[in-house]
């Protein structure tokens, strides 16, 4: 093995050897939430294949989902499907070429997060039961 | 292909401790990066404590402090010390800057430093940087034309000299590049921040006529697009350039040009 193959890989990780900053967690956090949209797009099809299935299998999904688990899971959904909107609309900015000064980005960056909390907030509350 | 771990070769070990002498008041103690080609060791982390009271006042004056006057094995490029040239690029205190600009001071606690992110280790702080000069040259850093030359200058309006501005500053430290996760994982297909910068560089140039061409080699979903706006180049960088932007303008770029 010549010399170049042996040579280690200089440390990278964010966390303990990159410093994890806003616009990088928030990037990452865009790719998990689009992520989690999937895992709960699959519930949503459940739900709809158990009311199509018969009373009894609706009646159960029904019960899934309004367990202490379900809403949960239902209720990070929904922050999921904010963050990703409104991350997404921040990225039509950056398409369009503009929130790239840094000061911008950290802004718009804070934008995002609580507009997908408060907007998250303000569905629960509209739609609670 | 995108790795979350170090390979066994790379992961890093305990090292040795070099205290400061008695009598020292301003004590700063200094954690750095070393791997040795020779040793076959894996590489460690070896502490160094700086009398602040007799060093200068930036991250390169404790290296060379500590080369001079503790360890001589201790290997890192510097030329320039006043962030001109890009030679001392490394990751300290969690990103990537120039040993000369970055202050002492301004980290606190112990300074970790580490050489540039997700790249072969040549020794110590010294990474390979073969592979992004290749990229660089890939993008043809230079004035194109069909015209023959004229007599004189190739002349600019100011106009359009100023949008070369944020541009030509760029001095390939490659901070920006090896800060990049999108890099990390593809470099071998992804040009990065800085390469891209330059190649917006060229394409924005009122006096190259190779703008399409320049497009064209640039129309590819790892060269160009492997960005996804992270911006830890525009961050890191040691000299407030916005690669990111540059980015962002050659995509705009490539929607128009349709």
């Amino acid at each position: 093995m010549s010399a170049a193959n042996k040579r280690p890989l200089s440390p990278f990780m964010i966390g303990p050897y990159y410093k994890p900053q806003m616009t990088s967690v928030l990037s990452i956090t865009h790719r998990a939430t689009g992520a989690g949209l999937v895992v709960g797009t699959l519930l949503l099809v459940y739900w709809l294949a158990a009311a199509a299935v018969g009373p009894k299998a609706y009646e159960h999904a029904q019960a899934v989902l309004g367990s202490m688990l379900g809403q949960l899971f239902l209720f990070l959904w929904t922050w999921a499907l904010f963050y990703h909107l409104a991350n997404g609309i921040r990225h039509l900015f950056w398409d369009a070429g503009y929130g790239f000064e840094l000061p911008d980005a950290t802004k718009s960056g804070w934008a995002v997060v609580w507009s997908s909390i408060i907007l998250t907030f303000l569905c629960w509350l509209i739609a609670a039961p | 292909m995108a790795q979350f771990n170090l390979p066994p070769n790379s992961v890093i070990g305990k090292g040795k401790t070099y205290y400061a002498g008695t009598g020292a008041k301003n004590v700063k103690r200094f954690q750095i990066y070393r791997w040795d080609p020779d040793s076959g060791e894996n590489p460690r982390m070896d502490s160094y404590e700086v009398d602040m009271a007799a060093c200068g006042p930036m991250v390169l004056d404790a290296l060379l402090k500590i080369k001079n006057e503790m360890d001589p094995t201790l290997t890192f490029r510097r030329s320039c010390r006043e962030g001109v040239c890009g030679s001392c690029a490394m990751n300290i205190d969690g990103t990537n800057t120039l040993a000369c600009t970055k202050a002492i001071g301004d980290v606190s606690g112990e300074v970790k430093i580490y050489p540039l992110p997700h790249m072969p280790v040549v020794k110590d702080l010294v990474p390979d940087l073969t592979h992004f000069y290749a990229q660089y040259a890939s993008i043809k850093p230079w004035l194109q034309s069909i015209t023959p030359p004229p007599a004189r200058e190739r002349l600019q309006s100011k106009e359009d000299r100023a949008k070369l501005d944020g541009l030509y500053e760029c001095i390939l430290c490659a901070c920006c590049s090896t800060s990049c996760p999108s890099y990390w994982w593809n470099s071998e297909r992804y040009l990065g921040p800085s390469v891209l910068l330059q190649a917006y560089r060229w394409i924005v140039d009122s006096r190259d006529e190779f703008t399409g061409e320049r497009l064209d080699d640039l129309e590819d979903p790892f060269r160009l697009y492997r960005c996804h706006t992270i911006m830890n180049c525009t961050k890191t960088c040691p000299k407030s350039l916005n690669p990111a932007k540059a980015i962002a303008e050659i995509k705009k770029l490539m929607v128009e040009r349709r």
